[in-house]
């Protein structure tokens, strides 16, 4: 019971501290009276009663410090003393508090915002229902494309049987490409990007529409009503938010379809599965329609078992695999999956791949903030030294040291505290600008946003950054000798000698971080550099495609498609002389994938007359359909002959190769005439082209083989455009001919081919970015740490300078000795962290691209970089020291 | 470290006070302090000023009462007098107290090995 009627008497008097104050005074004060009437009773003067009195009651202050203490809260006393006394230091001292919470608030900003990149790509799970169990089911990686990571429809429904360890699984058509939706609401079709997914998608990943209804089995039936989800950001982009919008029909691709629900906006196909595109909506696969006899198409997601461990499901479906068919229709394919079915948590596909990189801009984050304590600790150091008298005379009057540090640490944290605020501005400004940067092929960035964890991880750096170079300059200076404090008149005693070095360890730490961050920066920019410039096979540079919407459906029976092809032809070809007579246009063709985006297999043809068995190890080249002129088009070098018009259905059918597939079969002769067969047809190469980079800019290329888009059916149509002027400024007339001549064409983007290759590197040039800003960062920190150390020695020696100059040293000599000081610090700063980037190089070696970590040329400059840098940061001080007026240096001290 | 000595010396100064306020019935701070120094024989030398951090403790736990009176030579003073509960703890505190020094004595009287 007395204890917590103490706590609540204790909390009282805290709360009504100034009356208390005034009894204790009055009572303390009748004490005195009493003892001064009862000495003076005894025959004391009144003078000498009262020393008595005063001798026998003992220190005033100390006794109602006791009081104090015994009756209210004694920590939360200090507590509100030291902020008060904070505030107004601070307050005094503005231009150290805007220097030092703005460094702060640069390093914790950074910190939060790549906190929250981490967050969001590689701690916080997936945004669906208990996404651990979910998992992405593909083959191994081959070189074949997406043709080799995709499923048959009959295999997945028989994975789907054959396996135990699965709740459910679903998947998606893995070959949408961007504007195969066309929505006619009367006026130029508008074009969107739509994916179709098997009907069970969203009860699989446990996405629940925001209104309406998901898909159900009867809207993937064959011949069923057209159905489609819309996107939340579409719904609002397209159909103004309508409320009503469910159960309304719109001309889609030309069937009416009907809006059966709209997705709720966390839920985003693309930031997951398909990063830097946008999806619009979503429509239902119709697995047992036309699909069933296009080969691989389907990408698999499950859902595990709860309790079913990882190793398990990947068990079972090897179990699965060995009977897995490609088509029911040949027995022979069945067994085509064999140990080519495995799952890997969805978490791991979608963020994996960028873990080391995140991990490395962590790293460089964290260093940064490093270096911005480094260097508050080196400021607070020198605005310490500069109070130890203060302290010192806190102290003779009976501050305990740990009291001392208290109040110090009080000032670091109220300082981080306000950079930490300040941080988590810029940093909400950064995350906010990211999430909005569409274009950077990264999963989940358009998710990005400041949450919980991001604030509770502010925080957290905010106390460490406190404690970090608060503590240090606070126990340096409350452990120092009173007496010596007191005498020290900061000019050459042993004490500011001490302060000194540990301000060089400091500002030598600062300077080798900085030089880590800049070599690995410079390592990437390097490698980015070396990737740019990457022959792709093909110019991206003043070319630019536009997707063209066409129908070649043929009204009566074809079973060999030549109707078709006839028909296609006769649609595309007045296109394309068109467009090619427009003026400034040199070359125009068709493709139906372009380079770097999706792509395709349809197996491996080989040299006639050579047995299939030969080859049964090799992977299929990617297959492009594309029409006369796009080589050109594309800016890819040929041998042999393009097609021309005149390969048509009837006449022999022709393909162009790759280098690098005529070299392996012909591997000492020209491969052009030569004969490949696919089975059952005979192909005449009749060019061989460069090797285009088709998959991503820095692997390596694949083969390739094109086929004429009158002898294939193309999968849509890109027209390529070659240009003598900038793409752009052909646009409105190359619309207009599409309008004019195609009354299917959507007003569809008419798109750099420099885009493509620009999305492609984008995941690299994000990271580049973001570590080289922060070399930049640290670079400014470490020549501002050297500044500080420098120009505030100069201030020290003032005298010694004055001095100098008095007995005759020229502002030459003064500036050499002070730049010395700088270049040792420098020099020694350097030499550490060349050393420290070297492992780290290594570390990065495999984000590097055609640049070993050793690279001397990388090294070489930003070694320069910051030793000119830093030199600089030093000369400042040392220009100011050579123009000290020694008789005013002697005069002062 | 001289909190360590403090802490024993705020128990003893504790029970002092409650002892004196038992006996004397309500008393200002001053007269406390002057009669512990007497009923000591002036062997506790006690700097008088502590003598309120102990008086703030104890009326904070409830164990004194404090109201502001006049002396006999009509000085403002504020007066303690123990409470009910304050009693209590005194007679606990007390014997306490007297088993302590009873232990410690008869340790103390404990005949050095082989005197026996």
């Amino acid at each position: 019971m007395g204890a917590i009627r103490e706590a609540v008497n204790r909390v009282r008097s805290f709360l009504g501290n100034p009356e208390r104050d005034a009894e204790l005074d009055a009572e303390m004060a009748a004490h005195l009276e009493l003892a001064i009437e009862e000495n003076m009773q005894r025959g004391m003067t009144q003078q000498e009663a009262r020393r008595q009195a005063l001798i026998r009651f003992g220190g005033v202050e100390q006794a109602k410090e006791k009081h104090r203490e015994a009756r209210g809260l004694m920590t939360l006393d200090i507590l509100l003393q030291d902020l008060k006394y904070t505030f107004r230091t601070l307050g005094r001292e503005r231009g150290f508090t805007a220097v030092a919470v703005l460094i702060l608030a640069l390093g914790i900003g950074a910190n939060i915002a790549v906190f929250s990149v981490v967050n969001t790509l590689l701690l916080r799970p997936l945004p669906f229902a208990d996404a651990g169990q979910l998992v992405w089911i593909a083959p191994p990686p081959q070189k074949c494309g997406l043709s080799c990571a995709t499923y048959s429809t009959d295999a997945y429904d028989q994975f789907r049987t054959h396996t135990h360890s699965f709740q459910d699984v679903t998947g998606y058509f893995a070959f949408s490409g961007t504007d195969n939706l066309s929505l006619s609401l009367g006026g130029a079709p508008i074009p969107a990007t739509s994916i179709d997914v098997i009907a069970n998608f969203f009860q699989v990943l446990g996405v629940q529409p925001a209104m309406g209804r998901a898909f159900t089995a009867d809207d993937a039936r064959d011949g069923a009503a057209p159905v489609v989800l819309l996107a939340d950001a579409w719904w609002r982009r397209q159909f103004g938010a309508d409320p009503a919008i469910v159960g309304k029909a719109f001309d889609m691709n030309g069937k009416q379809t009907t809006v059966i629900g709209v997705l709720p906006k966390s839920f985003d196909f693309g930031a997951a599965f398909s990063p830097g595109v946008k999806i619009d909506a979503i429509t239902p696969l119709d697995l047992y329609g036309p699909p069933r006899d296009w080969g691989n198409i389907i990408t698999m997601i499950g859902r595990l078992k709860p309790g079913v461990s990882l190793v398990q499901a990947q068990g079972d479906s090897k179990a699965a695999s060995q009977t897995m068919c490609w088509n029911f229709k040949y027995p022979k394919s069945c067994g085509d999956y064999k140990d080519h079915v495995v799952p890997v948590p969805l978490k791991d596909y979608v963020g994996g791949k960028l873990r080391r990189s995140l991990v490395v801009l962590w790293c460089a984050v964290g260093a940064i903030l490093l270096i911005a304590c480094v260097n508050l600790s080196n400021l607070m150091l020198a605005r310490a030294t500069a109070r130890s008298k203060e302290f010192a005379m806190r102290g003779a009057l009976g501050a305990s040291r740990g009291r001392i540090v208290r109040q110090l640490l009080t000032e670091s944290l109220v300082l981080s505290g306000a950079g930490a605020v300040l941080g988590l501005g810029l940093a909400g400004i950064l995350v906010a600008w990211l999430a909005h940067q569409g274009a950077i092929a990264l999963p989940l960035l358009t998710t990005l946003h400041i949450d919980g964890a991001a604030l509770g991880w502010t925080v957290l750096i905010a106390v460490f950054a406190a404690v970090f170079f608060g503590l240090l300059p606070g126990l340096k200076i409350s452990g120092g000798n009173l007496q010596e404090a007191l005498k020290d008149c900061g000019t050459g005693t042993s004490q500011s000698r001490r302060h000194e070095r540990l301000r060089a360890v400091l500002v030598v730490t600062e300077v080798a971080m900085a030089c880590v961050l800049l070599v690995g920066a410079g390592l990437l920019l390097r490698s980015f550099m070396k990737v740019l410039d990457v022959d792709l096979g093909f110019q991206p540079d003043r070319a630019a495609a536009v997707k063209v919407d066409y129908d070649d459906t043929a009204s009566a029976r074809d079973p060999r498609g030549e109707m078709v092809a006839a028909r296609r032809a006769s649609i595309l070809q007045p296109i394309l002389t068109r467009v090619s007579a427009i003026p400034g246009v040199q070359a125009a063709g068709f493709v139906d994938y372009l380079p770097l985006g999706q792509n395709r297999a349809w197996g491996m043809p080989v040299p006639k007359g050579r047995n299939r068995d030969e080859f049964k190890d090799a992977t299929g080249p990617l297959v492009y359909v594309i029409s006369p002129g796009y080589v050109h088009a594309m800016g890819t070098r040929l041998r042999g002959r393009d097609f021309t018009w005149a390969d048509g259905p009837k006449s022999e059918q022709v393909v162009l190769i790759n280098e690098g597939m005529a070299h392996f079969f012909w591997p000492n002769d020209n491969a052009v005439g030569k004969i490949l067969s696919n089975g059952d047809q005979d192909l005449r190469v009749v060019g061989v082209v460069g090797d285009v980079h088709e998959e991503s800019v820095e692997g390596a290329a694949g083969w390739q083989i094109y086929y004429p888009m009158t002898q294939a059916g193309p999968n849509g149509a890109e027209l390529v455009v070659r240009t003598t002027l900038e793409p752009a400024s052909l646009a409105g007339s190359v619309m207009a001919a599409l309008r004019e001549l195609n009354p299917k064409q959507t007003a569809a983007e008419f798109r750099p081919i420099k885009a493509l290759v620009s999305h492609a590197v984008s995941p690299r040039r994000f990271f580049m970015l973001l570590v080289g800003a922060f070399a930049v960062l640290g670079l400014l920190l470490a020549s501002l740490g050297i500044y500080g150390v420098i120009s505030y020695s100069v201030t020290q020696r003032t005298q010694e300078i004055g001095i100098r100059m008095a007995l005759g040293s020229t502002q030459r000599q003064v500036q050499l000795i002070v730049l010395g000081n700088a270049l040792r610090l420098v020099v020694v700063g350097i030499a550490v962290g060349t050393l420290g980037s070297l492992l780290i190089a290594r570390a990065i070696a495999s984000l590097l691209y055609g640049t070993t970590p050793t690279d001397p040329a990388t090294f070489a400059c930003m070694v320069l970089l910051l030793g000119t840098v830093a030199l600089v940061a030093g000369y400042l001080p040392a220009r100011r020291a050579s123009r000290i007026n020694p008789m005013v240096a002697l005069r002062n001290n | 470290m001289p909190d360590s000595k403090l802490d024993l010396l705020q128990g003893t100064l504790d029970i002092m006070v409650l002892q004196t306020l038992a006996t004397m019935g309500a008393q200002h701070g001053y007269g406390i302090a002057r009669r512990i120094e007497q009923v000591s024989g002036d062997e506790v030398l006690l700097n008088q000023g502590t003598i309120y951090a102990s008086l703030v403790r104890l009326q904070q736990r409830g164990w004194i009462s404090a109201t502001w009176g006049t002396s006999d030579n009509n000085r403002k003073a504020k007066y303690y007098s123990i409470t009910k509960s304050g009693r209590k703890q005194l007679a606990k505190d007390a014997a306490h107290w007297h088993r302590l020094s009873s232990v410690v004595d008869r340790v103390l009287a404990m005949p050095a090995e082989g005197e026996v």
